[in-house]
């Protein structure tokens, strides 16, 4: 028997980037949060700027239930799935928002309303066949005021387009208006950086620097951004990168009213006969728990929530929580971040120090940011330059068809180019699709022997177009810039696992077709909560984690405002 | 092991009696190839000078000059033969020439034991049969092994296995060869271009190749600027050299 813990008013399952920001409004409010935690507490001291760590090697972590858990995938149900790769997901407080890009974007209001703007332009037949896709339940307007709040809690630096309607031509002209610029200047930009700039300017593009949870000066008593180089898949040293275990959970904790367990391996969901959750059942060691709540929020990144859901069986759900529409799983996509160009130029960019969030962005071929008439899909991609090298992916450079990437002959090549090429980084609208699925692997398990998740997913037309119609525009920008060598990645095929996954929970107001309704509560469990972009229908062409902390707090203050209904 | 025939004659002086003596033989003649016999003494580390048996395999504190083992000491998860094999195949993929020195003495070799410590014995295992594949791919198609094949051979060699097209036929790789080969390729540069904490870089071969600017905890404007303006001085130390990390360990 479980030990039975005295009951809360909420637990949160995950201390990471969307349940480590929900704590604070919950825990402001005078609400008793506990915390549930797969990981551990990191500080600066485990974040030593060291290549083989971050980058080849599984990190500091005690706990690597991530790991354990991960997905096996396959392209349709007509082939079987495998278990590749490794995980980039993390467990820790603050989870994989510790050493994230912390690239911060709020959704374009388009993303909210793909359908219904596509028909009203274009006609409804432009829907790709067999897409799920949906407006979302409400529009850009309603996430406002909640993006302007997490982006002053957590700290994001960036160059604002449209405030208040007011275009400023310096940011994005096509965001949506905000009430307010962004709390801190954009991240600087190098000497390289500014030549892809002034390249786009020269096709008539209209660069401008990213948005990103990094400080780019002092800001609530944190250092500024140090450029040392070692930011992908690295914690920070100085503190400048704003996880929540930095920013939200310490203000959190500081109201008492919020307590965090640690190494705390969730199970299972409890639910009561009216089909309400009761608590949550988890492992700390090989002491088993259950912690009853008034209101459970869950709060994994996707494949873990939709797992724990379809774990989670009883009378009232016999095919998993929340799931007796057959909604748990379904609408399932992952950002198509593949299909990648790069280039090589004839001099040294001067990109050893930096962060993948400094860079520069091109958005005028994302969304509907352009006219599709004349194209054969919708949506688009937001293209990305960065200043990111380290010695040991430099010199594993491609080599640009100029010879074997080994021996003399490629010790020549290194010398001369190590800092000569560049990879772009371009995120593209991923539509949802009928056959685009996770459930249950039927065979592999985890550690504890519980099934993983399976992915069964593949990009479709729509993507392969965009990626395709994006590599041109990559390369023309590139060779704007001078490059004297452009290679091109696949289109994309199989979905595999990712690091930008959404849906398998999505948001909407029909039942039938949505498992949380437009405050991200269950509609079959009303004390429950899903925090995370599994809730997301659309993907937009850029970062996920902003706009899942910005529909995380916006849940928590509606609970807070609705705390007697929600509670029962 | 004692085979007669060798097709190298740069590499017929090779002793097969023991690993250590091998593989500090290549070390050896590789430093003598860069610079000649009268240049080499200068190249040789510090650390190496008068150092073949008082080292010891400790990661910790790693640095320059300090407590690494030397090259060409003996493995600990490879025997002296797997030792031989597996050097000859590191200083082909990063040899030294007149551009610096190569794998082999920045220590690749002694960073890929390390890691096997780590790893485990799937990936011992994997270095194993790997490298008794590659000898006997060498013998079936080259008619010796490879370490007795010119470099030319040796090479080409390689190509076969890091194409695949050494998979298959009774040779013993495990799926395509090229797996195997990428493993290799993987760590032996990071063991030439990682953080020498881990023991390899040695005398920060692989950073000065390349020109990397080195480990910094802040990188002002104005280091950029100079770095642009190529007016940046490298700083050439371990990030474990850095005051806030100098405790030890990896966390």
């Amino acid at each position: 028997m479980p030990r039975q813990l005295r009951s809360t008013d909420v637990v949160i399952v995950g201390m990471g980037a969307a349940g480590g920001v929900a704590v604070l409004p919950l825990a402001e409010a005078g609400l008793d949060v506990v915390g549930l935690e797969a990981g551990t507490w990191l500080d600066q001291r485990d974040f030593a700027p060291d290549e083989i760590r971050n980058n080849y090697r599984d990190w500091p972590m005690l706990v690597k239930k991530c790991e354990n858990e991960r997905p096996t995938s396959r392209a349709t149900s007509a082939t079987n799935a495998n278990r590749v790769g490794g995980h980039p997901m993390m467990n820790a407080v603050g989870g994989t928002a510790v050493h994230y890009w912390a690239q911060s974007w709020r959704l374009n209001p388009w993303d909210f309303q793909v359908v219904s703007e596509t028909a009203r332009r274009y006609g409804r037949s432009r829907i790709p066949a067999n897409s799920t896709v949906e407006d979302w339940p409400f529009g850009y307007d309603e996430l406002e005021p909640y993006y302007d709040r997490v982006e002053r809690e957590i700290g994001v630096s960036g160059q604002a387009g449209n405030v208040g309607g007011n275009l400023d031509l310096k940011g994005n002209r096509f965001e949506g208006p905000r009430k307010r610029p962004y709390p801190m200047p954009a991240l600087r930009w190098t000497g390289f950086l500014e030549t892809m700039a002034d390249a786009a300017h020269s096709l008539g593009w209209h660069p401008f620097p990213g948005p990103a949870a990094i400080n780019s000066e002092r800001y609530d008593g944190r250092a500024g951004c140090a450029y040392h180089g070692f930011c992908s898949k690295g914690g920070c040293p100085v503190n400048a990168k704003n996880s929540p275990h930095l920013t939200t959970i310490p203000k959190a904790l500081d109201t008492g009213n919020l307590r965090i367990v640690t190494q705390a391996h969730v199970t299972t969901l409890q639910m009561d006969g009216e089909g309400r959750v009761t608590g949550v059942n988890y492992v700390v060691g090989n002491e088993e728990y259950f912690q009853p709540a008034k209101v459970v929020l869950l709060a994994c990144y996707t494949y873990e929530n939709v797992r724990l859901l379809l774990l989670s069986r009883s009378s009232a759900y016999p095919d998993g929580l929340s799931n007796n529409h057959g909604q748990v799983g379904r609408h399932y996509f992952s950002h198509h971040q593949g299909a990648a160009v790069s280039a090589l130029f004839p001099f040294d960019l001067k990109s050893w120090y930096g962060l993948p969030a400094q860079g520069v962005a091109i958005d005028d071929w994302a969304d509907d940011n352009f006219d599709h008439v004349g194209h054969d899909f919708i949506g688009g991609g937001n293209l990305w330059v960065m200043s990111d090298r380290r010695p040991i992916s430099a010199a594993s450079m491609s080599t640009y068809g100029n010879g074997r990437n080994w021996g003399s002959g490629w010790k020549r090549f290194i010398r001369e180019n190590a800092d000569r090429s560049h990879s772009s980084y371009i995120q593209k609208t991923t539509l949802p699709y009928e056959d685009n699925y996770l459930d249950l692997d039927p065979t592999v398990t985890d550690e504890l022997g519980l099934p993983v998740i399976r992915i069964t997913a593949q990009f479709k037309q729509n993507e392969r177009a965009i990626a395709e119609f994006t590599q041109n525009r990559m390369e023309e920008w590139y060779r704007e810039a001078g490059a004297i060598e452009v290679v091109r990645g696949g289109l994309g095929n199989s979905m595999g696992i990712s690091t930008h996954a959404y849906g398998g929970t999505r948001m909407g107001h029909d039942p039938g077709t949505n498992v949380v309704n437009p405050w991200s509560f269950s509609h079959e469990a009303p004390n429950l909560g899903i925090l995370g972009a599994s809730v997301m229908g659309t993907s937009g062409a850029r970062n996920p984690t902003l706009t899942s902390q910005a529909l995380a707090w916006r849940s928590a203050a509606h609970l807070v405002e609705n705390w007697e209904d929600v509670s029962g | 092991m004692g085979h007669g025939m060798t097709k190298n004659p740069r590499k017929k002086s090779h002793p097969s009696d023991g690993s250590e003596q091998t593989a500090s033989k290549i070390t050896r003649r590789d430093l003598l190839k860069a610079a000649g016999a009268a240049g080499a003494a200068a190249l040789i580390p510090t650390s190496l000078k008068g150092a073949s048996s008082a080292a010891s395999p400790i990661l910790d504190g790693a640095m320059r000059g300090s407590a690494a083992m030397p090259p060409g000491a003996p493995l600990m998860n490879l025997t002296a033969r797997e030792t031989e094999i597996l050097a000859a195949m590191v200083d082909r993929l990063i040899p030294s020439d007149e551009l610096g020195i190569g794998a082999l003495e920045a220590d690749a070799l002694g960073y890929i034991d390390r890691t096997l410590s780590e790893l485990g014995p799937d990936s011992v295992e994997s270095y194993r049969t790997g490298l008794a594949a590659l000898d006997r791919y060498s013998e079936y198609t080259r008619g010796a092994r490879f370490i007795e094949l010119s470099e030319r051979d040796q090479d080409s060699a390689l190509i076969d296995v890091q194409t695949g097209g050494a998979s298959g036929a009774g040779v013993g790789f495990v799926g395509s060869s090229g797996s195997f080969f990428n493993m290799v390729k993987s760590h032996t540069w990071q063991g030439t271009f990682g953080d020498p904490h881990y023991g390899g870089n040695r005398e920060f071969a692989g950073w000065d190749l390349i020109d990397y600017p080195g480990v910094r905890m802040r990188v002002t404007e104005e280091d950029q600027e100079q770095l642009e303006a190529e007016e940046l001085e490298p700083e050439r130390r371990s990030a474990y050299e850095l005051a806030m990390f100098r405790t030890g360990r990896p966390r």
